[in-house]
């Protein structure tokens, strides 16, 4: 089980630093970034600055080996040695920012480090992540145990119709209808604004203020997961071990929970940790319609202004989330699931 | 988060469990049968009918678009009000324009839709066709030679799974539009868009068809009728091209038709982030945009284009589930 769980981790590890140089690959693909940053009014001084100050003058793998070190222990902005050394030179030794470790850039445009930018906007983005996996994992395992029960029957038949429709919307829609009906037109739930959970007492306008965006999210999640349960409970109801069960006269209840969900549900888990997971890059389409201040609404201006630096910083924190949630995943499974055998 | 993807199955339905006759004594080839228990199912059929006159819509908006019955770019300043919307109720439905007019510019929102429809269908079905031919290929050489190449494959598999997919085709879309044009000379503006979408769908989207497809070579590779080739001592190559490969087709078209339905989505989401074919190229993803800013004033034009879509989804999906159900009544999923 340990070199199982060390194997894992080291494969975990690999895909990262895979990952991270696929991400410098792919956006220095098209020449010097800077340009894009620079914008309309750009002058060649203006353009030497931002390629300074973030080090676009570089080849690809040496940005990605000096974006690596400054992961493990810290950068010093600009890049550029002679800048650094020029502003010392002058007087401007506060000029230099330094980025601690875990560094993952710095944003020319906000003036600030990513990592600064990511933890600001990491509290609408995970309050909203936690609320909405609340709702469509409690929500859609229970929908789709009860239509798995009633199979064939009309329950069934409106629970499986309904998850086709609401599969079918676009999350910006059900998002516009929840802010301009439910919200503004029809007053039925107080505007959604986002309030930080700084101290206990702050729960309730909290989740007031994330309920409207988290069930937009949860309800597209949600659709996926009834099908998923109610295939998975099929699926196990129809084993043989279930038919012993109801043969040594235990009650239909005791079948279904003991013997059932157990194992209906263990696959659950793999898809509920990934799909947790890919939302922590931030859920771009609901934060813009509920004009969430989170990472999908920082990815927006980010995109908007050419930051590059904050562009790739939330790719590789998503992308490593993922990562990092499909070993913890793979992990539980073998725990939880008899039947995963891990070799060696 | 993971941008639209296929609808999950919800397991065997009733039509398709045990209801085979037993005291039919004719025999009928797999294909027969696959068709017999396709007519049966009532919902199926209506579905495919539904999409069968999406389809025919969606290649006749161009001949009439040129025909002049449809008028996708026509502005009518005249039928607007000064608050910008539409005069009359219902989003100025007339007889001219039986869906009404889009506020601010007045164009004939039937017209903009089926016309939009044409367009949007022309990115899902190529888009699809790239990710089934990329999974495809992967699947089956993942399944086929098992070992390292099968592992290498998977953690490719997992490696797209993990980039976050919206903000890597809202991140990557000024980068890549300039690749396009500078590099493949794909004119600049709706086209090379729409290769960007298509990019996109088929970058991200092969790696669930690799996934299904590599599971049916798992599971083909293991049956009876495998074992009797190899003993009559059919070669590898025979093995593979003659017994595994044509059991495919069932799968491969399952998935086709499910995740047609969710790139026509995924268009729709891609509109919605400015990265998708811009106006006044009409498409069902930037009408729908340009919608969803008028929910209250103008709800007609909200509604309309959130139905077609809908109902377009939702058939698609049941003639999906309708299909997987006739070819594959065991379901192996």
């Amino acid at each position: 089980m340990l070199a199982f769980i060390i194997r894992r981790i080291l494969v975990g590890f690999a895909m990262i630093v895979v990952m991270i140089f696929v991400v410098f690959a792919l956006f220095f693909a098209n020449g010097n970034p800077a340009i894009n940053q620079c914008g309309k009014y750009c002058t060649p001084e203006k353009l030497d600055e931002i390629t300074g100050l973030l080090g676009y003058d570089k080849s690809i793998p040496e940005q990605f080996t000096a974006f690596s070190a400054g992961l493990v222990v810290g950068r010093d902005f600009p890049v550029n040695d002679e800048y650094r050394a020029a502003l010392i030179e002058n007087g401007y030794e506060n000029r230099i920012i330094h980025c601690a470790a875990p560094c993952l850039g710095y944003s020319q445009s906000d003036q600030k480090t990513v990592n600064q930018l990511l933890v600001k906007a990491a509290g609408p983005t995970l309050s909203l992540a936690i609320v909405s996996f609340l709702i469509w994992i409690f929500f859609g395992v229970l929908i789709g145990v009860i239509a798995a029960i009633n199979k064939g029957r009309w329950l069934d038949r409106v629970v499986v119709g309904s998850t086709l429709v609401v599969y079918a919307l676009p999350v910006f829609v059900i998002g516009t209808f929840f802010l301009q009906y439910v919200a503004i037109k029809w007053q039925l739930y107080p505007y959604p604004r986002f309030e930080p959970l700084k101290e206990p007492a702050d729960i309730l306008p909290w989740l007031t203020g994330i309920l409207l965006p988290a069930l937009t999210l949860a309800l597209f999640f949600m659709a996926a997961y009834v099908r998923y349960t109610r295939a998975f409970v099929l699926e196990s109801m129809s084993e043989d071990y279930i038919r012993t069960a109801r043969s040594k006269g235990l009650p239909e209840r005791t079948v279904l929970f003991k013997h059932g969900l157990r194992s209906a549900l263990t696959p659950l888990v793999t898809l509920a940790g990934l799909d947790f997971a890919s939302l922590l890059a931030g859920a771009i389409i609901t934060e813009s319609v509920f004009n969430y201040q989170g990472m999908g609404a920082l990815a927006v201006k980010a995109n908007n202004n050419h930051d590059l630096p904050v562009l790739i910083g939330l790719v590789i924190v998503g992308a490593a989330a993922v990562i990092v949630m499909n070993i913890i995943v793979d992990i539980l499974y073998a725990y939880i699931d008899p039947r995963v055998r891990v070799t060696k | 988060m993971k941008l639209n993807p296929p609808l999950p199955s919800t397991g065997a339905t009733a039509s398709t469990m045990g209801t085979e006759p037993r005291n039919v004594v004719l025999s009928r080839s797999p294909r027969q049968l696959a068709w017999a228990r396709f007519t049966r199912d009532k919902k199926t059929v209506v579905a495919a009918v539904i999409v069968g006159i999406y389809v025919l819509l969606a290649i006749a908006a161009p001949i009439l678009v040129a025909l002049g019955v449809l008028n996708p770019y026509d502005n009518n300043q005249d039928l607007i009000a000064n608050d910008s919307l539409p005069i009359g109720a219902f989003g100025g439905i007339s007889w001219d324009h039986p869906f009404g007019v889009e506020p601010g510019l007045g164009r004939d929102t039937l017209s903009r839709i089926w016309f939009g429809l044409t367009f949007s269908f022309a990115i899902a079905i190529i888009g699809s066709f790239f990710a089934m031919l990329l999974g495809v290929v992967f699947g089956i050489i993942a399944g086929l030679t098992g070992g390292w190449v099968d592992y290498l494959i998977g953690r490719l598999i997992d490696l797209t799974l993990a980039f976050p997919q919206t903000l890597m085709l809202l991140a990557l879309s000024s980068t890549v539009l300039g690749i396009l044009t500078t590099v493949f000379f794909i004119p600049e503006g709706d086209l090379a868009r729409a290769a960007y979408v298509i990019l996109v769908l088929a970058v991200f989207g092969w790696v669930g068809v690799a996934r299904v497809i590599r599971g049916q070579v798992l599971s083909i590779r293991e049956r009876e009728y495998i074992d009797a080739a190899k003993l009559i001592g059919a070669s590898p190559m025979r093995r593979w091209f003659r017994e595994v490969l044509p059991n495919l087709w069932a799968p491969i078209l399952v998935q086709g038709t499910l995740i047609l339905p969710a790139y026509i989505s995924t268009e729709a989401a891609l509109a919605y982030l400015n990265v998708s074919v811009q106006q006044p190229t009409p498409t069902l993803g930037n009408v729908l945009q340009d919608a969803v800013r008028y929910p209250v004033a103008d709800f007609t034009y909200f509604i309309i284009p959130v139905l077609v879509l809908v109902i377009l989804v939702v058939a698609f999906n049941l003639l999906g589930d309708g299909l997987r159900d006739a070819l594959d009544p065991k379901g192996s999923r």
